[in-house]
């Protein structure tokens, strides 16, 4: 990579090294900047340190393989991954998905937006010096963390869901952790708000820090959050709804100035947000069936595997990847933890896609972070960067 | 904001008509795949195309939503490499794809950071991986891979795994 000129305008400045691992940049990003004293002047970031080459390996799995890479991605918010590609492939092969199964995905995609929102929304706090609010709202993603072990077995990498539908109804057990969450989740919203929101502290740490015009923000791409905060109404959810998205009423909230203290509380008030869109899914939760009936792509249930020949033939070839696939090039877009997660994916009819390409939000606008931190102190340019929500393995793929 | 309440195909009409009277043939084709209109171009007029669609009062193409390349060994000889671009104009909800195809020997495109800034990285990203040459481009160096390499992974030709590894046997299943 190349250093920034340091020796412009005859002065001398010196190189500072944020990175690659640093314990403030929550993740491994390499920015080189040039410094005037705590001034930063210019600054050139190197990406691509937990590169994992996702579109050359999803070349190579069947579909159902696929979802295990969508995990790796925004690791923060995996459901949301997750139910992109499924309903990505769903799009491409024209399955219909039942109600039951839609609304089952709105809660789990809320509640790990709640998760990956608290995770942002705390480290800003914790970046300006506030540890116990951090804690505190940890408590609560714990608890949706038990609510996705309790459905899917898994906490972080979840693999939830599956090609048609959910792998298997919520459980009673699950319902009673969604209720527990549901019931206690504003309190604690609600205090930490009280500790933060109109903190002197966090106000002057955070107002007028790395700011951005929404004309520079939509140029660089951002959706999202961080578009959202800078005044642009975009939300995939409404602009696009998929999975009954147009069921629910919910409020796009916006910033003005684009700055930490907007990315801020768009990310709180969205987090609001989502806990009325899963209330209202709980409330007219439809009844039915949580899976399509997809034979060619959904895991038959065991026991027709023992005792049926259709189910273990179709059993097998799932497995084995040889589902049949139409030809066919689709673009299916979610809204992310982080803005719109785009899959755009290229079948020739194979067991494998022929492309498969990822719009990933952080990737596109990470871009923007040397223009956004030139000419403010370092310690802004943390804040800057942990409100922007950049999430390494989204970032490198 | 307004919800996609427009037919996608007339889109597809509105956009074509303007196409082909601004650039005649060198539209190649146009169709609906899936609820996406996608146009095929000529590549030497692609930069001059989406400059128009950004600078159309009605359709204003302000948003590059994404744009990533593509290759196809299999195909005729002019159609193994190919750059797809998604434009959005947010307002109105509108949405195309246009494509692109050209030769292996002459991978040369204009840049188009200079009308979408958030290109740049996205143009590196394509050049790392397939080895497109965006002409114009102010630093067009590898972004995710490491500087020392010396191929193209994202080629069909590239093998997934090092073949020089004998540790793993893979006969059954394949990969």
């Amino acid at each position: 990579m190349t250093a920034p000129n340091n020796t412009y305008d005859e002065k001398n400045y010196s190189t500072l090294n944020l990175g690659p691992t640093h314990p403030a940049t929550h993740g491994i990003f390499q920015n080189v900047l040039t410094m005037d004293g705590e001034m930063i002047v210019d600054a050139v970031s190197t990406v691509g340190y937990i590169h994992r080459a996702f579109e050359k390996l999803a070349e190579h799995r069947p579909y159902n393989q696929i979802t295990t890479i969508t995990d790796r991605l925004n690791y923060c918010s995996s459901p949301i991954n997750n139910m992109g590609w499924h309903m990505t492939v769903e799009k491409l092969i024209g399955a219909e998905i039942p109600k039951r199964a839609q609304y089952m995905r709105v809660i789990i995609m809320e509640l790990s937006r709640i998760a990956d929102h608290i995770v942002c929304d705390t480290v800003i706090a914790v970046d300006t010096g506030a540890m116990t609010g951090f804690l505190h709202l940890f408590q609560y993603r714990e608890w949706i963390y038990e609510i996705f072990e309790e459905i899917c077995g898994a906490r972080l990498t979840t693999n939830i869901g599956r090609i048609g539908g959910m792998e298997r109804d919520f459980s009673p057990k699950a319902w009673a952790k969604i209720d527990h969450f549901m019931k206690n989740f504003p309190k604690g919203l609600k205090e930490f708000q009280a500790l933060v929101d109109r903190n002197r502290i966090f106000m002057d740490r955070t107002i007028n820090v790395g700011p951005i015009t929404a004309e520079k923000a939509l140029n660089f791409g951002f959706t999202g959050p961080n578009l959202r905060a800078a005044g642009v109404d975009y939300d995939v959810r409404v602009a696009n709804p998929y999975s009954s998205y147009e069921d629910f009423k919910f409020d796009i909230p916006v910033g003005t100035n684009g700055d930490t203290y907007d990315r801020y509380s768009v990310r709180m008030e969205e987090m609001w947000q989502s806990y009325s869109i899963i209330e209202q899914a709980i409330k007219n939760m439809p009844d039915g069936a949580f899976h399509a009936d997809l034979p060619e792509f959904y895991l038959p249930e065991k026991q027709d595997v023992y005792s049926k020949m259709e189910a273990l033939i179709y059993h097998f070839k799932i497995v084995m990847g040889e589902t049949e696939v139409p030809k066919g090039e689709v673009y299916h877009a979610v809204e992310g933890g982080n803005g719109e997660l785009g899959f755009y994916l290229i079948s020739d009819g194979g067991r494998t896609p022929f492309r498969l390409h990822f719009r990933r939000p952080c990737f596109i606008y990470y871009q923007a972070y040397p223009e956004m931190i030139k000419g403010s102190m370092l310690s802004d340019a943390i804040l800057t960067m942990s409100s922007m929500n950049v999430i390494a393995g989204e970032l490198d793929a | 904001m307004q919800t996609a309440n427009y037919k996608m195909s007339e889109l597809l009409q509105i956009v074509k008509d303007k196409l082909e009277a601004k650039f005649g043939d060198a539209l190649l084709s146009a169709e609906l795949l899936y609820d996406f209109p996608v146009f095929i171009l000529k590549k030497e007029i692609v930069k001059d195309a989406l400059i128009f669609l950004k600078e159309d009062t009605d359709l204003n193409f302000h948003f590059l939503t994404t744009m990533c390349g593509l290759h196809q060994p299999d195909e005729t000889e002019d159609k193994e490499f190919g750059l797809m671009y998604q434009l959005h104009n947010m307002p109105k909800n509108y949405r195309i794809r246009i494509k692109t195809f050209m030769l292996k020997s002459d991978l040369n495109m204009p840049t188009i950071s200079d009308i979408y800034p958030t290109a740049g990285w996205m143009e590196r990203q394509e050049y790392d991986f397939f080895g497109f040459n965006f002409i114009g481009h102010k630093n067009l160096s590898r972004i995710l891979n490491m500087d020392e390499m010396n191929y193209f992974p994202m080629r069909k030709e590239y093998p997934l795994e090092d073949l020089g590894r004998n540790d793993k046997s893979d006969k059954m299943f394949g990969r």
